[in-house]
């Protein structure tokens, strides 16, 4: 049913891709990354509060997932959000405003790090319980096939997600009605603090969607290009209407669970391993200056674009205004 | 130019720290996402990386300097060719300003604002032109019709639950939906509460009107997550671009003889949560209604059913599109010595006792809330202000009843009007038993109604 891939190694072959579109995914990226790195900033100052999960080392996971959407499709997933909505063209100004709390935050400082929405890109959240956004999804998908359009809806959940039961719920059901939903596992090793070897059962964890006859397969998420393979190869089952599809995408995440997570339960050299040899940003740099698609000036201007646009969003996020306090009233029933 | 790097905070709570180790010296090149520092807060030991590349020009704070507040410069990083000393005058970003002062407002229907008004105007009123043509029918065919007309007229109405289809409804209130609307409309769940109604509120978020059936609302208790944290708070948490047009309707309270996991009632639960309409309808003319209104609704209805009342009969108008609105309370009969409230199958114990009461020359006004979020509270505070005695009813428990909360609004908004202590008859703080005679001292009964009705009319 599957295809095989390992983290360890990688598909030696790569995909036939542009010089256009190895540089959007290093935008993309690296978007995540600075802008994650400003909001942990941000946190330190006390300009965000409360819970705020980063996504920096998995960015290569939505932005490949994302290259293979079309207009119309969707897309949910939990409290790790940020990158997912910054993937999907969400304004960072309006993501960012939205941790610190302010008027001109996405949900008008009422959702917070990790209850943001868009109905114009189409993405349905941004849930704070662990693996409530599973049959949401679910639930999105048989929106769109009672429609009879092609769209599909990306539902992301973690390692930590996938020993709900709601999960499995919802992939009995999306298998017995044919939904098209891609189920993207984003296994970054840990939930929370413990590793998937102390909580979970099953060594891969989309081999469990056989029980349902969903078909499925392991990507290396720090290789942005499998990511994107992946995808077209899952988007264009969904679409053919064969119902749902499982990635589980191997990934890691840098930083701790949350901001206040002092990650003892891994070593500094674990992580450093990780950021040295497989980091997914470096990975498509050295494609692009070894392909002679970009030098290294053009490579340092786009992050100087990067940068400029990450720090008008924390401007943005410092000076908009907190909300008026009717907002405490407003947008409880509709 | 160069950049002072800032004791942060690492955790919600973290208002100083301990600098336990630096990770770096001066002259030392920094890049974005190196570990500079092991930093002490309140709850563990956090590494701190730099987000800014550069060199390191000065470390401001010592190795092991304790009680170092938030926002203090620790460190100054700087390009090529700078030196420490070019930074400006140390300058802090401002902290967020501090929440503001002023009280917000509630909005003047919600109880919290205990004011004593000098006039209330009750809402009830005739919710159908009179002379109205009336049918006789029992509540499971009006919550039918009620289903069926809203299906005929909107495609994005759909039911969904366990046995709604093929099995034609386990208590038959969607008997026949299935061959008049098919499967795609009428779609059979397996026995899955949480999973199904998840994919319910994301459909609704999907631009579909959902109407989920619970074959009791014991069931629902392993979807609650979704229905609160997910349909009823979603509007609120998008700053309102997210709502959640769906119904979550089923039988409610004890049947009879099914024991204590099978009979609760879960008015008040779900009354507490904003964002949410509850429904609980007694008649078959408020149940078709009021479900109408329900389907049509842009936000989650937890609308409240009875098993036993299914088969009751009551008069329904003949009417194209008859619909009740939510928040309107019914007046079934006017009385002048005490006010009996209460809601769904209390009101058939409720309206036996004002019966009784009559006969021993006790005049009862009765009220049936029909809806409980919205409240209608006006209907309620103008009956007590007139007859200055209140009893309320209800099947559920009685610790934060619906009663409970209705003696407190009375308390706040009507204490000078009251000649009694309003009293609550609730079901009794035990978990159902299933012995008959035992589930009998457990309900509410028309005899403890006319008990608590002479007390508060001392008689």
């Amino acid at each position: 049913m599957a295809t095989r891939k390992t983290l360890e190694a990688p598909a030696p072959k790569r995909p036939n891709v542009s010089k256009d579109e190895l540089l959007q995914y290093y935008r993309d990226m690296l978007l995540i990354r600075r802008f994650e790195e400003k909001a942990g900033q941000l946190y330190g100052m006390g300009l965000i509060g409360g819970f705020c999960h980063l996504y920096i080392g998995q960015e290569a996971v939505v932005v490949g997932l994302e290259a293979a959407a079309k207009e119309g499709d969707k897309r949910i997933t939990s409290y790790r959000d940020h990158g997912h909505m910054l993937a999907c063209g969400m304004d960072p100004k309006g993501v960012m405003a939205e941790l610190t709390g302010r008027e001109g935050g996405l949900s008008k400082g009422k959702g917070g790090s990790m209850h943001m929405f868009s109905k114009e890109k189409h993405f349905y959240g941004g849930h704070g319980i662990v693996g409530a956004q599973v049959p949401l999804g679910a639930g999105l998908a048989f929106a769109d096939r009672y429609f009879g359009n092609d769209n599909v809806t990306f539902t992301y959940f973690g390692d930590g997600a996938a020993n709900q039961g709601q999960v499995y719920e919802t992939f009995n059901m999306a298998a017995l009605w044919k939904l098209p939903v891609v189920f993207v596992i984003e296994n970054n090793q840990y939930a929370m603090g413990t590793s998937q070897k102390r909580s979970t059962s099953t060594p891969d964890i989309y081999t469990r969607g056989g029980a349902f006859g969903i078909p499925g397969e392991i990507v290396d998420g720090m290789d942005v290009l499998a990511v994107k393979a992946a995808s077209e190869k899952a988007v264009a089952h969904c679409r053919a209407g064969d119902g749902p599809y499982i990635l589980e995408v191997k990934t890691y995440r840098y930083r701790g669970h949350s901001m206040s997570d002092p990650a003892k339960y891994r070593s500094r050299e674990e992580v450093q391993k990780m950021r040295d040899e497989r980091d997914a940003i470096e990975n498509v740099r050295e494609l692009l200056l070894s392909g002679g698609h970009a030098t290294d000036d053009d490579l340092k201007s786009i992050d100087r674009e990067i940068k400029a646009v990450v720090n008008e969003a924390a401007e943005f996020a410092k000076t908009s205004p907190e909300p008026g306090v009717d907002e405490l009233w407003t947008d409880i029933t509709a | 130019m160069a950049t002072e790097v800032l004791m942060p905070a690492l955790s919600p709570t973290m208002e100083e720290g301990t600098l336990a180790k630096w990770l770096v010296k001066e002259g030392d090149e920094v890049t974005s996402g190196q570990i500079i520092a092991e930093i002490e807060t309140d709850k563990a030991t956090m590494e701190f990386e730099a987000v800014d590349e550069g060199t390191v020009g000065k470390l401001l704070v010592a190795e092991g300097a304790s009680g170092v507040k938030v926002n203090t410069p620790i460190m100054v990083l700087v390009e090529e060719g700078e030196s420490a000393d070019d930074l400006p005058a140390p300058k802090a970003d401002p902290a967020p300003e501090a929440p503001s002062e002023t009280p917000a407002q509630a909005p003047a229907s919600a109880p919290a604002q205990a004011a004593a008004p000098l006039e209330v105007t009750s809402k009830a009123s005739a919710d159908w032109p009179e002379g109205t043509e009336m049918k006789t029918m029992s509540v499971r065919e009006a919550l039918r019709e009620a289903m069926a007309e809203e299906m005929r007229t909107d495609e994005t109405v759909f039911l969904m639950g366990e046995e709604v289809g093929e099995y034609q409804g386990a208590y038959k209130v969607s008997q026949g939906l299935l061959d008049e609307f098919g499967a795609k409309r009428v779609l059979d769940t397996p026995i899955t509460e949480h999973g199904f109604t998840g994919i319910g509120v994301g459909a609704a978020f999907g631009g579909l009107r959902p109407i989920v059936e619970f074959m009791t609302f014991n069931f629902a208790m392993q979807a609650i997550d979704q229905i609160i944290n997910s349909a009823a708070k979603t509007l609120y948490m998008s700053g309102g671009q997210m709502g959640c047009p769906i119904v979550f309707r089923g039988a409610n309270g004890a049947a009879a003889r099914v024991g204590a996991q099978h009979s609760q009632d879960y008015a008040a639960w779900y009354a507490q949560i904003p964002g949410m309409r509850v429904v609980m309808p007694y008649s078959a003319a408020d149940a078709k209604g009021l479900l109408k209104t329900a389907i049509r609704d842009p936000n989650p209805v937890i609308f409240l059913e009875n098993e036993i009342l299914y088969g009751r009969s009551f008069e329904v108008p003949v009417l194209d599109d008859f619909t009740i609105p939510f928040g309107k309370a019914r007046i079934w009969r006017e009385g002048t010595d005490l006010t009996l409230v209460s809601f769904g199958i209390g009101m058939a114990h409720t309206l036996a006792a004002a019966d009784k009461l009559a006969e021993e020359g006790i005049s009862a006004e009765v009220i049936d809330l029909r809806t409980l979020r919205p409240l209608d509270y006006d209907t309620v505070l103008a009956s007590v202000m007139k007859t200055n005695r209140c009893v309320t009813v209800e099947e559920g428990w009685p610790v934060a009843s619906i009663g409970n909360h209705l003696s407190a609004v009375i308390m706040e908004r009507a204490f000078d009007y009251l000649d009694a202590p309003v009293i609550n008859c609730t079901g009794k703080d035990v978990p159902m038993p299933y012995a008959a005679n035992l589930e009998k001292l457990a309900l509410i009964t028309s005899d403890e109604v006319v008990a608590a009705a002479k007390r508060v009319c001392y008689r």
